[in-house]
């Protein structure tokens, strides 16, 4: 049902014990090689984090969250992944869908593009945005003349923030739609159903844990990312700095506690969306375990 | 008909607003270093603006590399006032945007500079690599922190410090100083793109011998991480930096805020403004101010861009554009 999830966190794990014939060493070598890594990448730098945050104490910790310019960063973010992650959400949909369910020329071509962010460094990204929408830019003259703004503006990095981030849900979706195939939708369409009760009764069932993983992924992404917004940002203290551009600047002021503090946040938005993927995941375990239980929809 | 007229009471209300409404903001788009020195300032000109016009008047701030902010300027990003690491990243904006008069310099005392600096060395505590001069950061072995002359003001300062000392030496011609300069950035390994960025690089990551920095940052830095770390260096010949202020015409007159945007400028020459300058390691112009902090400031022999550059339009053709003599000695990555 969920196959591709599936797959691609071995959820579903199909080792058989002794079906290899390294020695135990190796096997313990590696997962002390996996474990060493990731403690000097991962949970050093985390306990890092969450210490050099707390070094003054409960009160300079909480101190760094009631600066209005922490406040605003943290508004702007919130603002910006409510913008960027309802449209990656409707995008991925409509791409998923169309790649999955029909054919036609550029396919391809479309799957390609939409790796585009993925592909192409975020300064990059960031930079588009300037030679688009910036004073000596494409629609800079326009822009300036009906005074609209855009970059070095919330508009700017919502923009980039939707580049960077919309391959997560339709990444998400195109495997899974196109191994469903389209059969119980043509059933739902035989039996008198309209094309909006299939595709709330049929196929947003059958991916919806597909997408609630991609959106967490999305939104993890949005909140965090750096280098395009930074292209755009012009970096206005109180105005258009996001959490992860905040944590720069404080760094750069040698506010250490109040960066480590405003990064925890973004550490501990981390940790929220690990526990959020792994409860997805455990669903679409469940659901893959009792594959004969009739759906809903299927009710 | 009726969405229309409520567009239009929106907007008269918007822009009823910011007539009665004595609310400004200002956005004061600067350079790396002088973030502590703003934020102090923009402080002590909202207290004064407000005791003079009843007006509330805030000031936002932009820092970063003096090259990349006027960049960002450039490209949009709408500064009422710029005060950034060198003349020459100002003329950049008249020039490439026409936001601003090509003679802006001239527009305020001091070639528009309200308080100076210069380049000095930080050097961890003891001098252990025994620095004390620009000769000694060509050694080989010697390790070297400043931030990239394409981005940073205080960069291209160090570079043409550099240059200059190499030109004062005997025999000094610009066939030595290049060598010098090139033996110079052999040493480096890292260039950040701001000086704040080259700073951190060298108090907290704990890289190079000796960073060669303004000296307001290198007594921040001293200041912030303690004089039993860090020591300065003062070296026998410097380059005395102007970092200027201009308020950029395009933008404060389509905001409308020319007058508080000038007065803001006037206010670093005020007596007021020119301590807090001072109080921030920012050498002032005004004579009683520079008498108060005549003694924080080491005595340095300083030349100036005009005198061996021909100023910052030549120096930045010559040195700092695409293709120019940077480009031609550094080659990253050694």
């Amino acid at each position: 049902m969920a196959g591709p999830i599936a797959l691609r966190t071995s959820s579903v794990s199909t080792a058989i014990p002794g079906a290899t014939a390294e020695s135990p060493w190796v096997k313990w070598l590696l997962i002390a090689l996996t474990l060493g890594f990731l403690t000097l990448f991962l949970f050093v730098p985390l306990a890092a984090v969450f210490t050099e945050a707390l070094r003054k104490g409960w009160n300079a910790y909480l101190a760094s969250f009631s600066d209005p310019a922490a406040l605003a960063a943290i508004k702007l973010t919130l603002l910006t992944a409510a913008i960027a992650v309802p449209l990656n959400l409707v995008f991925g949909l409509a791409a998923a869908w169309a790649i999955a369910r029909f054919n036609f020329v550029g396919k391809n071509l479309l799957l390609t593009l939409i790796d585009l962010p993925f592909a192409v460094s975020p300064v990059i990204s960031g930079l588009i945005y300037v030679l688009l929408f910036g004073l000596q830019g494409w629609l800079g003259p326009f822009l300036a003349e009906h005074d609209l703004k855009i970059i070095f503006a919330v508009p700017g990095i919502v923009l980039a923030t939707v580049f960077v981030t919309f391959p997560f849900v339709a990444r998400e979706l195109i495997p899974l739609m196109q191994e469903q195939g389209s059969e119980e939708e043509q059933a739902a369409l035989s039996l008198g159903a309209s094309g909006w009760q299939t595709f709330w009764r049929v196929t947003l069932p059958n991916v919806k844990w597909a997408l609630l993983y991609g959106v967490i992924l999305c939104n993890a992404r949005a909140m965090g990312e750096f280098g395009a917004v930074s292209v755009v940002s012009g970096h206005i203290r109180g105005k258009t700095n996001t959490i992860p551009l905040h944590v720069e600047i404080l760094y750069n002021e040698y506010n250490f506690v109040a960066a480590f503090a405003v990064a925890s946040l973004l550490a501990i938005l981390a940790l929220l969306t690990l526990a959020a993927k792994s409860l997805v995941e455990w669903q679409v375990r469940r659901q893959a375990a009792a594959p004969l239980e009739p759906t809903p929809a299927e009710e | 008909m009726l969405k229309r007229s409520l567009v239009l009471a929106l907007a008269a209300l918007l822009a009823a607003g910011s007539v009665f409404a004595a609310d400004v903001t200002l956005l004061n788009v600067s350079y790396d270093p002088t973030r502590e020195l703003y934020v102090e300032f923009n402080a002590a000109f909202a207290r004064h603006w407000k005791a003079k016009t009843g007006d509330t008047v805030t000031v936002q701030q932009s820092h970063g590399g003096s090259g990349k902010q006027a960049r960002a300027v450039i490209d949009g990003l709408e500064a009422d006032v710029v005060t950034l690491a060198l003349a020459g990243d100002i003329d950049a904006v008249a020039d490439k945007a026409k936001l601003l008069p090509p003679d802006w310099q001239k527009r305020l005392p001091h070639n528009s500079s309200p308080y100076t600096s210069t380049i000095v060395f930080l050097v961890r505590k003891g001098n252990p690599r025994g620095i004390k001069d620009w000769n000694d950061l060509v050694r080989p072995g010697v390790s070297v922190i400043t931030p990239n002359p394409k981005t940073s003001g205080g960069a291209r300062w160090n570079y043409l410090a550099a240059w200059g000392y190499a030109l004062k030496q005997k025999g000094g011609t610009d066939t030595t100083a290049r060598d010098f300069v090139t033996a110079l950035f052999r040493n480096v390994p890292v260039l950040d793109s701001g000086a704040r960025g080259s700073t951190t690089t060298f108090v907290q990551r704990g890289l190079g011998d000796v960073f060669i920095s303004w000296e307001n940052e290198a007594f921040l830095a001293v200041k912030e991480f303690g004089a039993d770390k860090f020591e300065i260096v003062v070296p026998s010949i410097s380059i005395l930096a102007e970092p200027p202020v201009t308020v950029v015409d395009k933008v404060a007159d389509k905001r409308g805020t020319r007058k508080v945007a000038e007065a803001y400028l006037n206010h670093l020459y005020s007596p007021e403004g020119q301590d807090i300058a001072g109080r921030n390691y920012y050498r002032p112009r005004l004579p009683e101010a520079a008498k108060t902090y005549e003694k924080q400031f080491p005595k340095i022999n300083l030349f100036t861009i005009d005198e061996l550059f021909g100023g910052w339009k030549s120096a930045q053709d010559k040195h700092f554009k695409d293709g120019g003599v940077f480009d031609q000695i550094y080659t990253p990555g050694k």
